[in-house]
């Protein structure tokens, strides 16, 4: 593991292996090496992933598994550019094949900024320890971002891919590894009930919706010049929207699920006029939460004239037999009112004269929301009548969740996806080919975005600025509130 | 069950929801708007008393803003069960500075999609839909009866006007409204004359039932007014086939006499605030007799 230091690794990664190896899914022979800078022994090394594993470990503490697991764990210290630290990373590695058995399978995972990856993988070619010997596999996983445009995620893909093969990359999208995503498959495709009006005849539009209720903290570094669109809109969202609006895969299989994904987002289109179809903001200061918080443009680190948007809506089309006339609406932003992302497709209104013009009704459109996070489940809204002498209607929710109704604590994403590489199961993560269609999405509107001024100011805590407002109301159309 | 959370946030409050209802399994199921009750100056178990006696008709997530007057910590304190009636209940407590953002205080905590109704528990705003949690709600109630000089409100609240306001005072005498009007629709000879009222000197129910009458008979119009009088006394109108009055002297029951008719004696004591609150939750639309009538009292 690369990028121990890092926050990612001690909050996620770490408890996830270990909650892996308590749960008894782990072989016994796993081992885990860390490589990083700092100066560390093997102990200090051991030490600080017993107490991330201790913080943040969703399952139990046993003492056992600890031992267990803790007799496999490594460090090697030294910088990326020093050829002396992979050789020594290697020695390590094959003397954890001997001494535990680890069968020399190497999974290599990559929890760096994309601008130390050339570096890292060809010292992992020059040492030798990218090469499987016969019978075993060599994997490499990298994180988000792939890249800002197409063209850095080609420039990325090419470093990457001269040393591993296709299918030995996998890019976590611990998004993909949630629950309910995969859900969205089985309510999709195990159900008769929603296929028939899974399509343009019933559904009005749809809307993809990931907010989030923090600022960017003390990531200035890397959040300005990336923005909402491209941390979050590129991957999250354009994947949501390609498990919500693909045809049904063959089978659940890698290939297939792959295949139905490329297709949706080639056919993805862009309105003509994007000043129209998108809107983007800044947060302003305000109170969230009983707190005051600052604004953007206050953060330590970000510039006064920064044109980077904290909040990002995009409205797309899928103009094929499905979705023809259907308009996918995309949001994305931090500073909002909380953290919630959602899927909702909200239904045409009943064609029914009569209830249209029941005087005191409210009856809106109907809508089917999956939620991701947090509280995953589903939630349908629908119109009943209020009790009473009157007709008057009102809308109400049947609610599923998935707490309720599976007692058994789902896992965490994270460990879900570390167990897939493991076993080489590639579905949920995205080849770069999907990759490479999201940015061919995405590039228009980030270019066109560059050429305009400051995003608007909205106030933190709220949902956004009204120019994503305007941007519905210009198709006759509202946001939900999440 | 009351769970207490001191000093907290918002965030964490939320966590906290969600962990009753995966354990309780019971929470936002169903709950059909989300009531925010500005309990500034009021008592906050008696206003909760009154939502849930309201949402027994209306199951809602209610949320009590009580700003402390001193500190600057938000508490926070979450009632489920046999302690919150058909609703769950969270109770907010932030400094007066945060007070001032209550809208995005609120937020976290709306159901999604759903209406939003505030009410003002213990002081009136003169304009309501200026507010923060006013301009985010579909309805707006106002309670005219706490106030000590209830015309000089009333003309605040018509010049703020806007759709979906409403108030207390006007759900009191909805019974009133109900029997007059049916008991005109049974005279012959339909054109009042003269519309006479009497009751209670300060109270805002009486202004705007006088209002309305006065709007919608466009008559000659009588108010007497008495300071030993509790409420509304009687109603009284001149038609060409007779008098319709109804007379309430003891607060209690009334009696109804129409033309042709023997009289009858109904019961017609004061309502309570949640009997009040119960009908106006029951439309989400606004109410533009209301609106009328809040014209006319600003007119005189």
């Amino acid at each position: 593991m690369f990028g121990v230091t890092g926050d990612l690794a001690r909050k996620k990664l770490m408890p996830a292996v270990y909650d892996l190896a308590n749960r008894g899914l782990l072989p016994p022979a796993f081992a885990l090496t860390g490589f990083a800078r700092r100066e560390w022994g093997r102990e200090d090394f051991a030490q600080v992933v017993h107490d991330s594993v201790k913080k943040y470990a969703r399952t139990p503490w046993r003492e056992e598994t600890w031992k267990q697991l803790s007799e496999g764990i490594r460090f090697v210290q030294g910088s990326f550019d020093d050829p002396e630290a992979f050789a020594e990373l290697k020695r390590t590695v094959e003397e954890l094949d001997e001494r535990r058995g680890t069968g020399g399978n190497h999974a290599f995972y990559l929890s760096i900024p994309p601008s130390a990856f050339p570096q890292v993988i060809g010292q992992l070619r020059d040492s030798g320890l990218s090469d499987p010997k016969e019978g075993t596999w060599r994997r490499v996983v990298i994180e988000k971002p792939f890249g800002s445009d197409l063209t850095t995620a080609n420039a990325l893909n090419d470093v990457v891919s001269e040393v591993f093969p296709a299918d030995a990359v996998f890019r976590i999208d611990h998004y993909l590894g949630k629950e309910t995503v995969q859900n969205l498959l089985a309510l999709r495709f195990a159900n008769q009930l929603f296929e028939p009006m899974w399509n343009s005849q019933y559904i009005d539009h749809v809307q993809i919706t990931m907010a989030e209720d923090i600022g960017i903290g003390g990531r200035a570094g890397y959040y300005d010049g990336i923005g909402a669109a491209r941390d979050v809109i590129q991957n999250h969202l354009l994947q949501l929207l390609a498990l919500t609006a693909m045809e049904e895969p063959a089978s659940f299989g890698a290939s297939d699920l792959r295949a139905e994904k490329e297709k949706v987002l080639r056919a993805v289109t862009l309105p003509d006029d994007l000043s129209t179809s998108t809107a983007r903001g800044q947060y302003a200061s305000g109170w969230r939460g009983g707190e005051r918080v600052g604004a953007y443009l206050e953060e330590d680190g970000i510039p006064e004239d920064s044109i980077t948007e904290t909040y990002a809506a995009i409205k797309v089309e899928i103009p094929n037999r499905r979705w023809n006339g259907t308009p996918f609406y995309l949001r994305a932003g931090k500073r909002l009112g909380r953290r919630v992302t959602e899927i909702a497709l909200v239904f045409k209104k009943a064609p029914s004269p009569y209830f249209q013009q029941i005087e005191g009704s409210d009856v809106g459109s109907n809508a089917l929301v999956i939620r991701v996070q947090p509280d995953e489940g589903v939630t349908l809204k629908f119109g009943s009548k209020v009790p009473g002498s009157t007709m008057e209607v009102r809308d109400v929710t049947m609610d599923f969740a998935y707490g309720n109704s599976f007692t058994d604590e789902s896992p965490e994403a994270y460990e879900r996806l570390i167990l897939d590489v493991l076993l080489g199961d590639p579905p949920l993560f995205p080849r770069h080919q999907e990759v490479a269609y999201s940015w061919k999405i995405l590039d228009p509107i980030t270019e066109f975005w560059a050429t305009q001024e400051q995003p608007e100011q909205y106030r933190s805590g709220t949902w956004g600025p009204t120019g994503a407002d305007d941007m519905m109301a210009r198709d006759g159309r509202m946001w939900r509130r999440p | 069950m009351i769970i207490d959370l001191p000093d907290t946030t918002t965030v964490e409050l939320n966590a906290e929801l969600l962990k009753l209802r995966k354990e309780g399994g019971v929470i936002t199921v169903g709950r059909v708007m989300t009531l925010v009750i500005d309990a500034t100056e009021a008592d906050v178990d008696e206003a909760i008393t009154t939502a849930n006696i309201a949402s027994r008709e209306h199951p809602c997530r209610i949320i009590v803003l009580s700003p402390h007057v001193d500190g600057r910590r938000l508490d926070g304190q979450i009632r489920v069960g046999g302690d919150a009636g058909a609703s769950e209940v969270i109770v907010l407590r932030p400094s007066l500075d945060a007070m001032e953002h209550a809208d995005t205080l609120i937020t976290p905590f709306l159901l999604p999609d759903a209406p939003i109704v505030v009410w003002w528990a213990g002081v009136v705003p003169l304009v309501p839909a200026a507010t923060g949690i006013g301009a985010m709600a579909q309805r707006r109630i106002t309670d005219t009866k706490i106030s000590q000089t209830p015309s000089a409100v009333l003309c605040s609240l018509a010049d703020g006007y806007t759709a979906g306001d409403t108030d207390l005072a006007w759900s009191r005498v909805t019974r009133w409204r109900a029997l007059l009007a049916s008991a005109l629709e049974q005279v012959p000879d339909q054109r009042v004359t003269k519309a006479r009222i009497h009751g209670d000197l300060n109270s805002p129910s009486i202004l705007l039932l006088g209002a309305w009458l006065r709007r919608t008979l466009g008559c000659e119009f009588e108010a007497t007014y008495d300071r030993e009088a509790t409420g509304l006394v009687s109603v009284c109108l001149d038609t060409p086939s007779g008098v319709i009055s109804i007379v309430r002297p003891d607060g209690l029951n009334a009696t109804l006499s129409q033309p042709g008719q023997p009289a009858h004696v109904i019961a017609l004591p004061a309502r309570t605030a949640g009997e009040c609150l119960t009908e106006e939750l029951r439309r989400m639309d606004d109410d533009p007799v209301y609106g009328d009538a809040l014209q006319q009292v600003a007119h005189c």
